[in-house]
C-alpha cells in the first residue's frame, strides 16, 4: 500500500504545466464544483491552443476568486467585484493578451454587477467565467443575488425573499457576443465553450452552475456534492435555441444549458479603430494646431495682460 | 500618423489641460476616468490627445472601475492615470490600497473641491490632504504632490509619473479647483529636456524571478503581463513569490517595507521651496493654491519688521518631519494657513519642538484667506502667543 502511494506521488500531475503545484492543496471544500470548473478551463485553453505566456487571468474575491492563484499564468487576485474593470485595463493596454476573468456570482453580479453590464455593453474583448453556486461560500453562506426565491442562507434564515438575477439573461441583454450556461456535470461541453470563448473576439460570458455542499446544500437539504451533481443531471436540459432571458434558475425547475448567444459584434477596440480613425486622420495637422493655438493663446494672453494693466 | 504630436512651446493654458499635457509628456498612454467637476477637463484633453498618440482613453462607468482599470493597464506595462475630485477619490480608496499592496505604478489626480460629501463641486478646497495619506485602510507609504499653478501642475504631473515608476505605487497629485481651472502661462519643454524615469524591469529569467523580491532600495523589479513570467499578484498579504501567506512573519516583512520604501527615500521625494528661512522668527508653511493667496500677508508682516520665513511644500506626503523638527529648534513658531479646518497643521504640531508655537489659519474652502487673519496669526506667533 505504502509502495503504491509513493508511486502515485512520483507520477506528475497531468496539468502541472499550468497549475501552481507549490500552492497545492487548494483551499476548496470536498464536493465543491470549482475543481471541475478549473479542469474544464485548463482543458479548454489547451484545446483552443492559446499561448499560456499570453494568457492572463483575473479574479475578484470569494471562493472562485481564488482560482487565479492556482493557475500558473499572469494571474491577478484583485478586490471584491473589480476584476472586470481591471481586466479591461489589462486587455486594452496589451491587446495581444487573452484575458479571462474567473470569479463568482456574488463578486460579478452583486458588488461588481455594474462593471459586468458595462463591459458587455462595450463588448470589450475579454472572457468572463462565472461560477454560480447560489450563495456566498467564503464568508459563510450569506444570501447572493443568485440565491433562488425561498432558499435558505445565513442571512435569509426564513428563506430568501429577493428575486434572483438570471445571469445569462442579463449578460445577453447587456450585449455580450457569446453567452453560455453549463453545470459542472457538463465537463466536455463546458470545455468546448471555454475553448470557443478563448478564440472568440468580444465579450464572452459563461455561467457554470456549481455545487456548494458546505453551505448551500447544508442549508437547503441538498446533500453532498455528489448528490447535487445528480440533481443537476436530472434537472439539466440542453437547448441552444432557448431565449437566455427566459430561463431563470430556481430551486426545482429545469436548468436550461447551452450556447445561447454566439454573434460577431465589433469589439470596443475595433470600434475605436474603425469609428474614430478617419476622424483622427482628418484632424488638423498637429503642427498647425500647435502654431495656431500658440498664436491665439498669445493674443488672448496679451489682451488679458493689457486689461489688467489698464 | 502624427509625427510631431507633442506639444512644445509657450501656451496660455488651463491647469487641468497642463496636467493632461504633463501626463502625455511623461509617457502616459492609458487614461481611465469618469467625469467630475472640476477634473473633467483632464479627461476631455486625454480623450483628444490619446487617440492621436495610439494611446487608450476609456470613460469608465464609475471611479471604482477607473482606478481598477489603470491598475490593470499598469500591469500591461502602460503608464496610466485617472483624474477625479473628492467624491471620486472616496470611491477609489479601496483600489488605491490594492495598488499600494500590488505595487502598481500609476498616477491619481485629485482636483480638490470643498467637502464633505458633494460639498462645493465648482469651488475649491484642500480638505482631502489627510485622505490622500490615510484614505485606504491599512498601513502603507504614500506620495502626494501639490501644485500651485498650471505650470507646476504640468511639472509635478511629470514628477508624479517619475515617482510612481521609481517607487512602484499610485502617486497622488493634489491640485484644487483654483489651480485646475486657472489659466496661466505654461512652458512645455521638448521631452528630451524633461527627466523621465521608467520602472525597472527585471533582467532575470522567468524561472529565477521572484516578483516581490527586493534589494536595498526595498523596491521589487517589475515584469509585465505577456512577457512569460506568469507570476501571481494579490491584494492579500503575500510572500516574495506573490503567494498569499497569512503568517505574522510575512505581514511583518511586507507592510513595513511598503512604508519604508517611501520613508527611506524621503530626501529624493520631498520637494520644498524656501524663502528667508535663515534667521527667521516665524515660518509660514503652506502648500498648493494657499501658498499664493496668502503672499500679501507675508509682505505686510515683513514691512512691520517681523523676521518671516516661508516654506512651501510641493511634496506634502511623505511629510518632511526632520526638516520641521530642525527648523522648530530655531524659531518662535509656525503659521500654517490651509484651506481646511486643520490637517497639515497637525503634522507640523507633531513634528515641532515643544517650545515652538504652531498656529493654524483655517479656511473651509470656497474662498481665500483674509490677509488680516494670516497677518494676525503671524504677529501673535512673533509675540510669543
Amino acid at each position: 500500500m505504502a509502495n503504491n502511494t509513493a508511486q502515485l506521488q512520483e507520477k506528475p500531475h497531468p496539468m502541472e504545466d499550468i497549475l501552481r503545484m507549490d500552492r497545492m492543496p487548494h483551499i476548496w471544500c470536498s464536493g465543491c464544483g470549482l475543481g471541475s470548473a478549473v479542469t474544464s478551463f485548463v482543458e479548454g485553453l489547451k484545446k483552443a491552443g492559446v499561448s499560456y505566456d499570453k494568457t492572463a487571468i483575473v479574479s475578484g474575491i470569494g471562493c472562485t476568486g481564488r482560482v487565479a492563484g492556482y493557475l500558473r499564468l499572469d494571474s491577478y487576485h484583485t478586490t471584491h467585484g473589480r476584476a472586470i474593470p481591471f481586466a479591461t485595463g489589462l486587455k486594452l493596454a496589451n491587446r495581444d493578451l487573452t484575458v479571462v476573468v474567473f470569479s463568482g456570482d456574488g463578486d460579478l453580479f452583486a458588488i461588481g454587477g455594474n462593471h459586468l453590464i458595462h463591459a458587455a455593453r462595450r463588448n470589450v474583448d475579454i472572457n468572463v467565467i462565472c461560477v454560480n453556486n447560489f450563495i456566498y461560500g467564503m464568508t459563510g453562506g450569506q444570501n447572493a443575488p443568485t440565491t433562488p426565491l425561498g432558499a435558505y442562507s445565513s442571512t435569509a434564515p426564513f428563506g430568501n425573499y429577493e428575486m434572483p438575477f438570471n445571469l445569462v439573461g442579463l449578460a445577453a441583454a447587456s450585449g455580450a457576443s457569446y453567452v453560455a450556461r453549463w453545470t459542472t456535470m457538463h465537463a466536455r461541453r463546458l470545455t468546448d465553450s471555454i475553448a470557443t470563448a478563448a478564440k472568440k473576439k468580444g465579450f464572452c460570458f459563461i455561467e457554470i452552475v456549481s455545487p456548494c455542499p458546505t453551505v448551500f446544500a447544508r442549508k437547503n437539504k441538498g446533500g453532498t456534492g455528489l448528490d447535487m451533481l445528480k440533481e443537476f443531471q436530472t434537472r439539466a436540459i440542453i437547448d441552444h435555441d432557448a431565449d437566455p432571458t427566459k430561463i431563470p434558475l430556481n430551486m426545482d425547475n429545469e436548468i436550461v444549458c447551452g450556447e445561447f448567444v454566439n454573434e460577431d459584434r465589433p469589439t470596443f477596440w475595433e470600434n475605436v479603430q474603425s469609428g474614430i480613425k478617419s476622424r483622427v486622420e482628418k484632424f488638423t495637422d498637429w503642427e498647425e494646431m500647435q502654431s495656431n493655438s500658440k498664436k491665439i493663446h498669445h493674443k488672448t494672453f496679451l489682451k488679458y495682460t493689457a486689461s489688467r494693466e489698464s | 500618423m502624427f509625427k510631431k504630436s507633442r506639444l512644445i512651446g509657450e501656451f496660455f493654458m488651463q491647469g487641468d489641460i497642463a496636467c493632461a499635457e504633463g501626463a502625455i509628456a511623461a509617457g502616459c498612454r492609458f487614461f481611465g476616468g469618469y467625469p467630475i467637476t472640476p477634473a473633467s477637463e483632464i479627461a476631455e484633453r486625454m480623450a483628444l490627445r490619446l487617440p492621436l498618440l495610439q494611446g487608450v482613453f476609456i470613460q469608465y462607468e464609475d471611479e471604482i472601475a477607473s482606478i481598477a482599470g489603470i491598475l490593470g493597464a499598469s500591469w500591461a506595462g502602460a503608464k496610466s492615470m485617472t483624474a477625479t475630485s473628492g467624491p471620486g477619490i472616496s470611491l477609489m480608496t479601496e483600489n488605491i490600497g490594492l495598488g499600494m499592496m500590488m505595487e502598481a505604478p500609476c498616477v491619481v489626480v485629485n482636483v480638490q473641491r470643498g467637502g464633505p460629501s458633494t460639498g462645493l463641486p465648482t469651488s475649491w478646497g484642500q480638505s482631502d490632504m489627510m485622505q490622500a495619506r490615510w484614505g485606504s485602510h491599512g498601513d502603507y507609504g504614500s506620495i502626494s504632490l501639490v501644485p500651485n499653478s498650471p505650470q507646476e501642475f504640468f511639472d509635478l504631473t511629470v514628477t508624479a509619473f517619475n515617482f510612481s515608476e521609481k517607487y512602484r505605487l499610485p502617486v497622488f497629485l493634489m491640485a484644487d479647483a483654483l489651480v485646475g481651472h486657472m489659466t496661466e502661462k505654461v512652458v512645455i519643454p521638448p521631452v528630451e529636456e524633461l527627466e523621465i524615469i521608467n520602472r525597472k524591469y527585471t533582467t532575470k529569467k522567468p524561472e529565477d524571478y521572484l516578483p516581490y523580491d527586493y534589494g536595498k532600495d526595498l523596491i521589487p523589479d517589475f515584469a509585465k503581463a505577456g512577457d512569460g513570467y506568469r507570476y501571481h499578484t494579490t491584494g492579500l498579504t503575500h510572500d516574495k513569490r506573490g503567494y498569499p501567506d497569512m503568517s505574522f512573519e510575512c505581514q511583518n516583512e511586507l507592510v513595513p517595507r511598503l512604508v519604508n520604501k517611501i520613508k527611506n527615500h524621503i530626501d529624493d521625494i520631498s520637494l520644498t521651496e524656501e524663502y528667508d528661512i535663515e534667521g527667521a522668527d516665524v515660518i509660514v508653511i503652506s502648500y498648493g493654491i494657499t501658498s499664493r493667496t496668502i503672499l500679501p500677508a507675508l509682505t505686510m508682516a515683513k514691512k512691520k519688521g517681523i523676521k518671516i520665513g516661508y516654506l512651501r511644500l510641493k511634496t506634502v506626503w511623505p511629510f518632511p518631519e526632520e526638516k520641521i523638527r530642525k527648523l522648530s529648534e530655531k524659531v518662535a513658531g509656525f503659521v500654517v494657513p490651509e484651506m481646511n479646518l486643520g490637517q497639515i497643521s497637525l503634522e507640523v504640531e507633531r513634528c515641532a519642538h515643544n517650545d515652538s508655537i504652531v498656529k493654524l489659519v483655517p479656511h473651509p474652502g470656497g474662498g481665500i484667506h483674509k490677509f488680516e487673519d494670516v497677518l494676525h496669526a503671524i504677529e501673535e506667533v512673533a509675540h510669543g502667543k
